[in-house]
């Protein structure tokens, strides 16, 4: 109970209060922030309220006293959809810490990821944004860490789930779920009696939090909670990049998927069994 | 979706501006910054079709009781009820005041 009282949820905040709690007090500073109305071209067009920001939060500051550049995504605007502007200021905001680090700045990066991925009414352009963030993580991860944080409770979907997996570190919740394709989805293809996305106990088994990071396929798994989210993000950006990230080891996941039984209904045990074999 | 135009009363301009709500679900966003003084000026983009007469009488009710600061207020509404747009405005007025 006293728990409860002095806990403060980090997956109630909102996008700009995420960052706001992630980065050193005082240093917070918004770029392209909501007063400058760089909003979607295409959302009025098509009958829908766009958001000032776009949904998405750049914030330059420090954690621990290291230059951070932090990209939150807003999931309750439009589900966290990323379209041609929120993806630009994302891509845009990796690639100038890139470019940082190869003038000698050391900018690390952080991603608050609550997203359904692309976001459909912006179609190819929003896919091209997640292309040219994934090549921005690719290149910054070689100079410093990129730590994405999947808090919940959107989860983070479709091309920016890949995002995730290129990220030097992945802090997750219990909250959190990870996945190239959301439920309905599956449950459209697979089949009602495979997968029942409404069945959420099942979702979670596969796709959540606790299971990814058992899996190995998330490094930290923390509670939700604002002051362990900030030191654990704050661990890693001090721990530095990892000797390999984990989107270089694709020929152990092959290896293994390869000895996987397809025919039999998935248990989530399965799946940590098959990946645990790499977990330190 | 509709984009409707008010103007009201007003006394002096604030110095900061603010920020609150988001445009999800029942909710909305409120950009509030300083405007011309003896006039608020609002504009409001909703989902929600027809609904110009409620806003009128919400704004009116709510700037009879005090006059307010002169603004210039973007909103943008996702179906929020009166209730949840009062209480994003005298929160956003609030955030004004406090800067």
């Amino acid at each position: 109970m006293t728990d409860l009282l002095t806990k403060h949820s980090f997956v109630e905040l909102g996008a700009r209060q995420r960052a706001k709690a992630l980065l050193d007090v005082g240093t917070y500073r918004e770029l392209i922030d909501p007063f400058q109305r760089v909003m979607s071209p295409w959302l009025s067009r098509q009958g829908v309220v766009p958001q000032a920001d776009d949904g998405v939060v750049i914030a330059k500051g420090s954690i621990a006293g290291l230059p951070v550049v932090v990209a939150a995504i807003e999931g309750n605007f439009q589900g966290g959809s990323l379209g041609e502007v929120g993806g630009a200021k994302i891509a845009g905001a990796l690639e100038l810490a890139g470019e940082d680090n190869r003038n000698g700045i050391p900018t690390r990066a952080v991603l608050l990821l609550e997203t359904g991925g692309v976001r459909l009414q912006e179609a190819n352009l929003g896919l091209a944004a997640i292309a040219d963030i994934h090549a921005a993580i690719v290149d910054l991860r070689q100079y410093q860490p990129v730590i994405g944080v999947v808090a919940g409770s959107v989860g983070c979907f479709g091309g920016m789930s890949i995002a995730a997996g290129l990220c030097s570190y992945l802090v997750v919740t219990r909250e959190a779920r990870l996945g190239l394709n959301g439920p309905q989805v599956i449950e459209q293809e697979a089949g009602l009696e495979e997968y029942d996305s409404r069945d959420r106990p099942f979702i979670w088994s596969l796709t959540g939090g606790e299971q990814r990071f058992n899996s190995g396929l998330a490094d930290r798994y923390v509670a939700d909670d604002v002051v362990q989210i900030q030191q654990t993000v704050s661990a890693l950006l001090q721990q530095g990049a990892p000797e390999q990230p984990r989107s270089r080891r694709a020929d152990f996941y092959l290896a293994r998927l390869a000895e996987l039984d397809t025919a039999a209904q998935i248990e989530p045990a399965t799946v940590s069994a098959l990946y645990q074999g790499e977990r330190p | 979706m509709e984009t409707l135009s008010f103007e009201f009363p007003a006394g002096q301009p604030p110095k900061g501006r603010a920020l609150v709500g988001c445009v999800g679900s029942g909710d909305l966003e409120v950009l509030l910054e300083p405007g011309t003084a003896g006039t608020l000026t609002i504009q409001v983009q909703t989902s929600v079709n027809g609904a110009q007469q409620r806003w009128q009488h919400l704004f009116e009710r709510i700037f009879q009781e005090q006059t307010p600061p002169a603004l210039k207020i973007d909103i943008h509404d996702f179906g929020a009820t009166p209730g949840v747009v009062r209480l994003r405005l005298e929160q956003g007025f609030e955030e004004i005041g406090h800067d």
